[in-house]
């Protein structure tokens, strides 16, 4: 039993990381193509991607996009939160409800829904079209994490502030935000992950600036090449790095 | 004012931010794709109106009714698999790895759902392909002598599908797992029940609303999903979700393009009333 437990997960993590390995190891390929035989190693594919201003000005707009619609996501569901676990109103149920209910949709669905919406208002579609969108996939889960995690223990300690004359802009401030530091960072950077790496929403809210997903796509269409893979590679070692980060300023502390 | 409704007057001040947000970008445009389901196309003219037109195509015309019976086998063949492939997956990490190294194991099972969708979607190809990684592979170990066709199959795209989903189930899957108290399986098993019967008749009862939550949420990110399809699928068949693209892009019809979306909001709805008994949406 204890064998085979073993062999699982070892079997369950070559599963795991295989598309990632030959991604990044043919990602040095020194050849026109990013599969076997392996030519040799060659750093000429990151040079080629590194230097390409189609893709560093794609990468900029995508940090961008993450970074300002994971901000906004964060407050509003971070006071959406604060309102629900203080005072019960009628209809809270409801509106927790509403407020999680964007989890539960389609992301085409979401997408093409704003593209109506936007095309009917004449609104033209943008870097900040894409962002209202990322927004809306973003704000359930920062609203989720954050009510989760508002207890007892911090509701006396608002209450504590309040009873001692402090406005509720104080209590948010300086009671609340910090009390929640870590579950607060963690919304923030999972939404930053989501948003910097998400696809259709990006792609049909976007139309002459675009986002990086979007432009790795128009790369796919003119077939396989180590770049690509190069491109991958990065990506991942951004998203990695940022989720090592996390996992050892917040979640280390927390314990 | 009481101090009451005042409390209440703020809480409804704090919550309306995202409360409009909510309903400028989400329900609005929501009930206009409905709106727009109904309307028809004359030439390249959108023209309003109540007409059922769409989904009566839908309905009749087989290339339409096979994309959505494809996505639904699809989903439940990859909602199925995943959950099978990583409910051992988070009891492994949860029961045997000692508890000092499970973050990491957990942390090391999931890091791939990092890289880049698209590029993760791209690297199967690679991986799967006729001169790929793992057919290359069987032939130098002399297991097989032709290539086998994986890559551009359906095969391919449920391959890519478990493989994201695997990752997101063994957290939802695991972090359930680790809340429950070891006193119930201690309690089952001074009861006389065996290691099986422990696990069973009590610690996947009580798992079971995060499995169901995890499986749900399976559900709905994979019956939506444009990228690993057409990435994987090759063109031998269509899903809805590339059905919904196609008419965006090539025709612009976006009445029947908005009709195949509130056809596939519909499934994902019925999906959640048949699993709303155990779902926790909001402790994800």
């Amino acid at each position: 039993m204890r064998l085979l437990s073993w062999a699982y997960l070892a079997a369950a993590y070559v599963f795991v990381f295989l598309p990632v390995a030959v991604l990044v190891v043919f990602s040095f390929q020194d050849g026109r193509l990013p599969v076997p035989p392996f030519r040799g190693v060659t750093f000429e594919w990151y040079a080629k991607v590194l230097s390409d201003g189609k893709l560093m000005t794609a990468l900029g707009n995508s940090l961008l996009v993450a970074v300002v619609s994971s901000t906004v996501a964060l407050i509003l569901g971070f006071l959406a939160a604060h309102a629900l676990a203080r005072v019960r109103l009628p209809g809270s149920a409801l509106m927790r409800g509403v407020l999680i209910a964007p989890l539960t949709v389609s992301y085409l669905i979401i997408a093409l829904g704003l593209l109506n919406l936007f095309t009917q208002t004449g609104v033209r579609l943008s870097l900040w079209t894409a962002g209202i969108g990322h927004v809306v996939i973003n704000l359930p889960l920062c609203f989720a994490i954050t009510y989760a995690a508002m207890g007892d223990h911090q509701r006396n300690a608002e209450r504590a502030a309040r009873d001692l004359g402090a406005p509720e802009w104080k209590v948010l401030l300086l009671i609340s935000a910090p009390m929640l530091a870590a579950p607060l960072a963690a919304a923030f950077f999972l939404s930053v992950t989501f948003s910097w790496d998400e696809f259709i929403i990006a792609f049909l809210l976007t139309r002459f600036d675009v986002t990086l997903p979007v432009e790795i796509w128009s790369m796919l269409r003119s077939g396989l090449s180590p770049a690509t893979n190069a491109v991958g590679s990065l990506v991942f070692l951004v998203s990695v790095t940022l989720v090592i980060l996390l996992e050892l300023l917040v979640f280390r502390r927390t314990k | 004012m009481s101090l009451a409704a005042r409390d209440r007057r703020l809480a409804w001040g704090l919550m309306a931010p995202a409360l409009l947000w909510t309903a400028a970008f989400f329900v609005l445009p929501f009930l206009g794709m409905i709106a727009l389901s109904f309307a028809h196309m004359e030439g390249r003219q959108v023209v309003q109106g109540f007409d059922t037109g769409n989904y009566a195509r839908i309905f009749t015309d087989w290339t339409m009714l096979k994309a959505l019976i494809n996505s639904l086998e699809i989903t439940a063949v990859v909602t199925v698999i995943s959950v099978v492939l990583a409910y051992p997956l988070a009891a492994i990490i949860a029961f045997r790895v000692p508890a000092r190294w499970q973050r990491l194991a957990l942390l090391m099972a999931v890091l791939p759902f990092w890289t880049s969708y698209v590029v993760r979607s791209y690297s199967w190809p690679l991986v799967l392909g006729q001169n790929g990684v793992v057919n290359q592979t069987l032939l130098g170990l002399g297991l097989i002598a032709e290539p086998v066709q994986i890559a551009s199959t359906r095969a391919a795209t449920v391959v890519g599908f478990v493989h994201f989903f695997v990752m997101l189930l063994t957290l939802t899957i695991y972090a359930n797992l680790i809340q429950l108290s070891p006193n119930y399986a201690r309690a089952a098993q001074d009861l006389g029940a065996s290691r099986w019967q422990t696990f069973v008749h009590v610690i996947l009862p009580l798992t079971l609303p995060g499995v169901v939550t995890g499986a749900f949420l399976t559900f709905v990110l994979c019956i939506g999903d444009y990228i690993t399809p057409q990435i994987l699928g090759g063109n031998t068949e269509l899903t809805l979700p590339q059905l919904i693209m196609l008419q965006l892009g090539r025709s612009g019809n976006f009445p029947l393009a908005s009709a195949l979306s509130v056809v596939l909001m519909a499934v994902v709805t019925l999906a959640y009333f048949a699993s709303s008994r155990w779902l926790r949406l909001d402790r994800v």
